[in-house]
């Protein structure tokens, strides 16, 4: 493809006023802007709840220390959980998704764009409704602040007698607009996949990111729910007297955990099936071959999907369960490592006798691909019962999951953010900052999370805001906390990078890596119909077809 | 894009642009039933747990009157549903406010049975378990019979303002896959408090 003039009536839209300019942001159904506007909103709530995890852990990184008072560390690691799940990891998935999805498919825009509108609205409330709480929610009582109560929110700490004021009502409230936001998008991603898709494109010749994405739309249907749901009944326990979690009246603090968890381990599947799907985009171009086992891909993460819906109570091992209950959960939680490996050996096989190409987005993939493969074996280890036991509610346990959702989904989505940042700006980002990047990124990283493991092996809880000295701990944490400053200082570099390629970078062109998916015969950036004509397509890599005649991939499919 | 065309075997299904508006619709309801059986499992797992009266077999009435309303409400909206599809306003009319009058029978019946609960027999969602999870999962339902006849009225308002027409039979019949949806949540709703939980 040619390089193209940009359509994009730029010089028009720099001389209209700001107002007029931020109205059209404000009012807009285009796929496009709400995709970007979902991306900018996850970055800036990045940048608090790191700015959270910080002051814990300058808090953690001497014994004894008196940087915040123990009731403000706990408003960070719940502010901190909370805003990473529900505004950094959920918004940035949906942004992808949403910028990406129609132009993979060939079509004009989402299913529902109004629809996509209100539900990125309802997200963006809910996490200003969340930080109100700063100001809010000490409400009548004098107490509180923001809510304090752990990202999982167990009963009966949420109980009226322990959450006095109104700072647990935002929590719950935040997340319940959020949550219907998040169902209206997962509608709206499953409708433009099945309807949207340009002549030709049949379910098994759909770009693998929207066959998984189609998969993380169904889970939120099917997981965030459960959540909405538990959340009316906290609401019904707070504002009508009502007893669900109140064990003085008969009612179950352990349910609340099961409803809590049906939510929340599939929500683990929901971050990062759209965290394979970028690496299931970004290991083929820059291996220059096509992906190997695309059916074979399609079915794990089908698989994933159903049996991520059947693991949840491993994260209840030490509440007591009946042995039959454990061993479930046990057996099922080992069985879905089975297609996660699938989909591993299916990327390493893509890129075996491939000609790699190591530039950042795929950097960021092969650090994804060990982290991921580490993350899901100290999994194995915890799905242990017996292990858990030991293990449960310790920095093992916080080392683990962050080493999925850093290590695993925010390495994957960095990867996809400089693969498509060329189509979404226009621009070529910096190939040496995005090393510096990686490499800091990758050293802090490290030296976070590996380290992390170890003071949980030697017995020190989580949750805890601080500790006695001479436990074996100290050191560990200390290198802990240097390790966060140098994810930071590379957060920086990720940052500066981004508005300095978008505001002074070399033009990128429509087709930059020379991949094969619709999205790059758009210009870049797209315009706001994305393509001149309805596109056609034969094959699953529709660009190859077009640039070698010759030799096209629907001759083999 | 060169066009290139690639032919489709007539015989196979195609997703359409038309059928969105349904899909939609279909993936709200696997939503809405997925918070419904969170309800529902509160509901059967808080059976018998509470610490006193009263209880459901003391004060509850199988509602066989609001059964029938809402149930033959659903084979009157399927009537309205068909005869807008014929281009047959009036009788659309006629079946679609049979429709709403019986979604609103069956809403004043939930109404007079709380009044009975609350003011005879001194049940509040407050009173115990069985009040907290019974207000709840019927109180859910109800406030899904009251979206839809906001929804039904809506309907029924611009069809005596005269501007729905034929071409608008697609959202109806979207519109009416909801209210079967909250019809066979009734049948749900019932089997588990009046049936199963008394």
């Amino acid at each position: 493809m040619s390089t193209n003039p940009i359509t994009w009536p730029e010089a028009e839209v720099v001389s209209r006023p700001f107002v007029d300019r931020l109205h059209e942001w404000v009012t807009t159904v285009d796929h496009k802007r709400l995709g970007l506007m979902y991306i900018f909103y996850a970055l800036i709530f990045l940048v608090i709840g790191g700015i959270e995890a910080a002051i814990m852990r300058v808090q953690l990184s001497a014994a004894h220390n008196n940087f915040v008072s123990p009731q403000v560390f706990n408003q960070m690691f719940t502010m901190h959980g909370t805003t990473m799940i529900f505004f950094v990891a959920m918004p940035l998935v949906f942004g992808f998704a949403n910028y990406l999805l129609p132009l993979m498919l060939g079509a004009r825009d989402m299913a529902f764009p109004r629809l996509n509108a209100f539900s990125f609205w309802l997200t963006a409330f809910g996490g200003i409704l969340l930080y109100f709480s700063f100001l809010g929610g000490n409400g009548l009582y004098g107490a509180g602040g923001a809510p304090d109560v752990g990202w999982f929110a167990y009963a009966p700490l949420t109980a009226p007698t322990f959450s006095p004021g109104h700072s647990t009502d935002f929590w719950t409230l935040s997340l319940l607009v959020s949550g219907f936001g998040s169902i209206g998008t997962a509608i709206n991603i499953i409708a433009t996949i099945l309807c949207m898709r340009c002549p030709g494109m049949e379910l098994r010749k759909m770009p693998l990111f929207a066959w998984l994405n189609l998969v993380m739309a169904g889970m939120v249907i099917l997981a965030v729910s459960p959540l909405s749901a538990a959340q009316i009944m906290l609401l019904i326990d707070r504002y009508l007297g009502g007893h669900f979690f109140d064990t003085q009246a008969g009612g179950s603090a352990v349910i609340w955990m099961h409803f809590f968890w049906i939510f929340g381990h599939p929500e683990v599947y929901v971050l990062v099936i759209p965290a394979f799907a970028m690496a299931s985009e970004i290991v083929p171009v820059f291996s220059r071959k096509p992906i190997f086992g695309y059916p074979v891909m399609v079915a794990a993460t089908v698989c994933i999907g159903f049996i991520g819906m059947s693991v949840w109570a491993h994260h209840m091992f030490t509440i007591g369960m009946s042995s039959n209950a454990n061993t479930f959960f046990v057996l099922s939680t080992m069985a879905i490592s089975v297609p996660t490996g699938i989909k591993i050996f299916n990327w390493l096989a893509t890129m075996w006798g491939g000609k790699i190409e190591f530039k950042a987005p795929m950097l960021f993939i092969v650090g994804f691909l060990f982290q991921f493969l580490i993350a899901g074996l100290t999994g194995i280890m915890l799905s242990i019962a017996p292990f858990d036991w030991q293990l449960g509610n310790s920095y093992f346990v916080v080392a683990h999951f962050h080493y999925v959702i850093v290590g695993g989904i925010l390495f994957a989505v960095f990867g996809g953010f400089y693969y498509w940042f060329p189509k979404m700006s226009g621009k070529m980002y910096d190939e040496k900052l995005a090393k510096i990047h990686f490499c800091l990124f990758f050293v802090g990283f490290h030296l976070t999370f590996d380290f992390m493991h170890i003071p949980g092996l030697l017995g020190m809880p989580r949750r805890i805001y601080t500790y006695e000295p001479g436990r074996g701990w100290d050191a560990w944490n200390l290198l802990v906390t240097i390790g966060v400053f140098v994810q930071a200082l590379s957060v920086l570099v990720f940052a500066v990078n981004l508005l300095w390629s978008y505001l002074k970078g070399n033009l990128a062109g429509n087709d930059p890596w020379d991949a094969w998916t619709l999205e790059w015969s758009a210009n870049s950036p797209p315009p706001a119909y994305n393509f001149a004509s309805v596109p056609t397509v034969k094959s699953r890599r529709p660009l190859w077809d077009l640039k070698h005649p010759e030799d096209p991939d629907w001759k083999y499919e | 894009m060169s066009a290139a065309s690639a032919t489709v075997p007539a015989a196979e299904f195609r997703w359409s642009p038309a059928v969105r508006g349904q899909l939609g619709m279909y993936c709200l309801i696997a939503a809405e039933a997925a918070i419904f059986t969170i309800f529902v499992v509160a509901y059967l797992f808080y059976l018998g747990k509470s610490l006193n009266g009263p209880t459901p077999r003391e004060v509850l009435h199988f509602p066989v009157a609001m059964t029938i309303c809402l149930l033959s409400s659903s084979v009157s909206i399927h009537l309205a549903a068909s005869s807008l599809r014929k281009g047959r306003i009036g009788t659309f009319a006629g079946w679609w406010f049979l429709t709403l009058a019986l979604g609103a029978a069956f809403l004043l019946g939930t109404a007079l049975e709380w009044r009975h609960l609350i003011y005879e027999k001194r049940l509040t969602i407050q009173t115990n378990l069985f009040g907290t999870t019974y207000y709840s999962l019927v109180g859910l339902h109800a406030f899904h019979v009251v979206v839809g006849l906001v929804g039904l009225s809506t309907v029924l308002l611009l069809t005596l303002l005269g501007s729905v027409r034929r071409q608008h039979s697609q959202r109806v019949d979207v519109f009416a896959l909801y209210w079967h949806f909250v019809d066979s949540v009734w049948i749900v709703v019932v089997m588990v408090v009046y049936v199963i939980g008394r």
